[in-house]
């Protein structure tokens, strides 16, 4: 079994009307199967309201399956004496990230999650130290987080995360709220965790350049999987992304165009760098 | 013009001061309040202020900051020296109009504004010295024996701890919301006090429906990090007293009982 298994999850939001009564259901994740493998790195897209987000919910045990089951590293997360050990396991960090920093300095926060484990002030101190080491902020340790840009903020974050010494990390759209430069620094330490660390990672996203290095990709619409696949499986098939409102990379584009324009270029090109090999050849 | 306001905020400086337990702090603070009301007479207010002198010199911290932080509650010491010196009936030295200054209402205006200037600047020189997370812990570790009569100690301090860390974010906000509205034609400065307050309105809503979410989506996050409250929870910085927080244990109740013999001999 993989170290994430969903089975048919299903998850409703139930909508009510002025006086309490239901006046109808939204399934925002319908009947969804995904296996993720350790060590995986795998991306979730799908436009707003798709259900990513929901999904990713799940796996933290912040939400339960309305229906079907939801395993992390074989522990079912609607059991409720499992709820912390599924939180330690897959962690997860969020959108924005002035809401989701809780110390006042740096080391503070990073330390908040091991301080909830329990585990003892001198090991606290090693993972907090290791942990900022890694994504490059031990320099800031002793800064206010309030201070910081906001793709610094978001590496707080996954340091805070990575101090729990989870076995995957959920990103739940980390750099929605980034500027570009922001957001390449949290997918450069994502993509690192999951080479140096060898840690799962799941990240939900509505950037398509943000997926090309993963390993599997899953498109989300209307809380269906409407596609699975590698980058290069995915990006191919352009119409079909737009027809679900996703914009595919610049590079994957140009390239589908030339192609229906006539010229001999193959299908599934994700970097600048591939389409300017192929266009060479081509003169 | 909220962030104007100085009185007590943290002055980043190496000193003895600075580096006591912030328990010790806490409680000579306390102690030191109570004895600005036990000392009656003029030695033993040059007492007092000599002990603050002393411990101002030890916290390194510039005296031009602490008086700068006091400015904002001149006004409040102004009227209650007017109000003192006024209202006392006593043997009148002046006399205009209705207002009649006594020989005591002066002596009780120059008391009063002398133990005032004592407690501001007292009790300031502890959150000039001690870092608000600091504060909260001392806090969360002083009270803790109320917990065993149901006070949430641990919620408490972590309220507190986040609500330092959130007022930053708000006024920034709030900040952003102000100038929001104003470029939509609010106008937050002129007219009478209730039409002010009206105008405040439209900041105040989205205020606290940002205030809301943010509370929510923090809520979340912690719970995302296994927080569950304070029981089986460890400490990143446990508070642990050195030998020097013993030796400013005993100085400060030397002090004290140094107070009291003043008051009960003199």
């Amino acid at each position: 079994m993989g170290i994430i298994k969903t089975d048919k999850v299903t998850y409703e939001y139930i909508r009510r009307d002025d006086e309490g009564n239901v006046s109808g259901i939204t399934k925002a994740v319908d009947e969804v199967n995904i296996d993720v493998q350790p060590g995986e790195f795998i991306s979730i897209l799908g436009h707003n309201g798709s259900g990513k987000s929901t999904l990713a919910k799940q796996i933290n045990a912040i939400l339960t399956p309305s229906e079907g089951e939801v395993y992390v590293d074989g522990l079912l997360t609607s059991e409720e004496k499992n709820t912390w050990e599924v939180r330690q396991r897959a962690g997860m960090v969020f959108q924005n990230p002035d809401n989701q920093i809780i110390g006042q300095l740096v080391e503070e926060d990073v330390g908040f999650g091991p301080e909830n484990l329990g585990i003892p002030t001198d090991q606290i101190w090693e993972r907090v130290n290791e942990s900022l080491k890694l994504l490059g902020m031990l320099d800031y340790s002793k800064h206010s987080p309030n201070k910081l840009s906001g793709g610094q903020k978001q590496r707080v974050s996954i340091a805070g995360v990575l101090a729990m010494h989870p076995k995957c990390i959920i990103f739940d759209e980390p750099t929605a709220m980034l500027d570009p430069h922001g957001r390449r620094e949290v997918i450069r330490a994502a993509r690192a965790l999951n080479d140096v660390e060898k840690i799962t990672i799941v990240l939900i996203t509505h950037y398509m350049e943000e997926t090309i290095y993963s390993d599997r990709i899953f498109v989300m619409d209307k809380g269906h999987i409407a596609m699975e696949g590698t980058p290069k499986e995915i990006f191919s098939q352009v119409e079909k992304l737009e027809e679900l409102h996703l914009g595919v990379p610049q590079a994957t584009k140009v390239a589908h165009e030339l192609k229906k324009a006539g010229m001999p270029i193959p299908d599934g090109i994700l970097t600048r760098q591939e389409l300017r090999e192929e266009l060479k050849k081509c003169l | 013009m909220v962030r104007e306001i100085t009185i007590g905020q943290y002055y980043d400086e190496e000193s003895v001061i600075h580096r006591l337990d912030p328990r010790v702090k806490l409680v000579a603070t306390l102690v030191y309040i109570i004895s600005i009301f036990v000392v009656n007479t003029y030695i033993g207010y040059i007492f007092v202020a000599l002990f603050l002198g002393v411990c101002v010199a030890l916290s390194k911290v510039p005296v031009k900051y602490i008086v700068k932080g006091l400015r904002p509650v001149m006004i409040i010491l102004l009227i209650t020296i007017l109000f003192n010196m006024l209202l006392t009936p006593g043997e009148i030295l002046w006399k205009f109009g209705i207002f009649r200054i006594s020989k005591e209402g002066l002596k009780a205006g120059a008391t009063m504004a002398l133990r005032l200037t004592l407690l501001i600047t007292g009790s300031s020189l502890m959150t000039l010295t001690t870092t608000p997370n600091n504060l909260t812990d001392a806090m969360e570790r002083l009270l803790r024996p109320l917990s065993k009569i149901k006070v949430p100690v641990h919620e408490i301090a972590m309220m507190m701890s986040i609500a330092l860390r959130f007022i930053p974010i708000l006024l920034e906000e709030t900040d952003i919301i102000m100038k929001a509205q104003m470029a939509r034609g609010a106008d937050f400065e002129s007219g009478n006090i209730i039409k002010r307050a009206k105008a405040l309105v439209p900041l105040l809503v989205p205020l606290f429906v940002s205030a809301f979410r943010r509370a929510n989506d923090l809520a979340m996050a912690m719970e995302a990090r296994c927080y569950r409250g304070g029981e089986g929870r460890t400490k990143m910085k446990p508070l642990k007293y050195v030998s020097r927080d013993y030796i400013a244990y005993a100085i400060v109740w030397l002090y004290l009982a140094g107070c009291i013999a003043m008051r009960i001999f003199m």
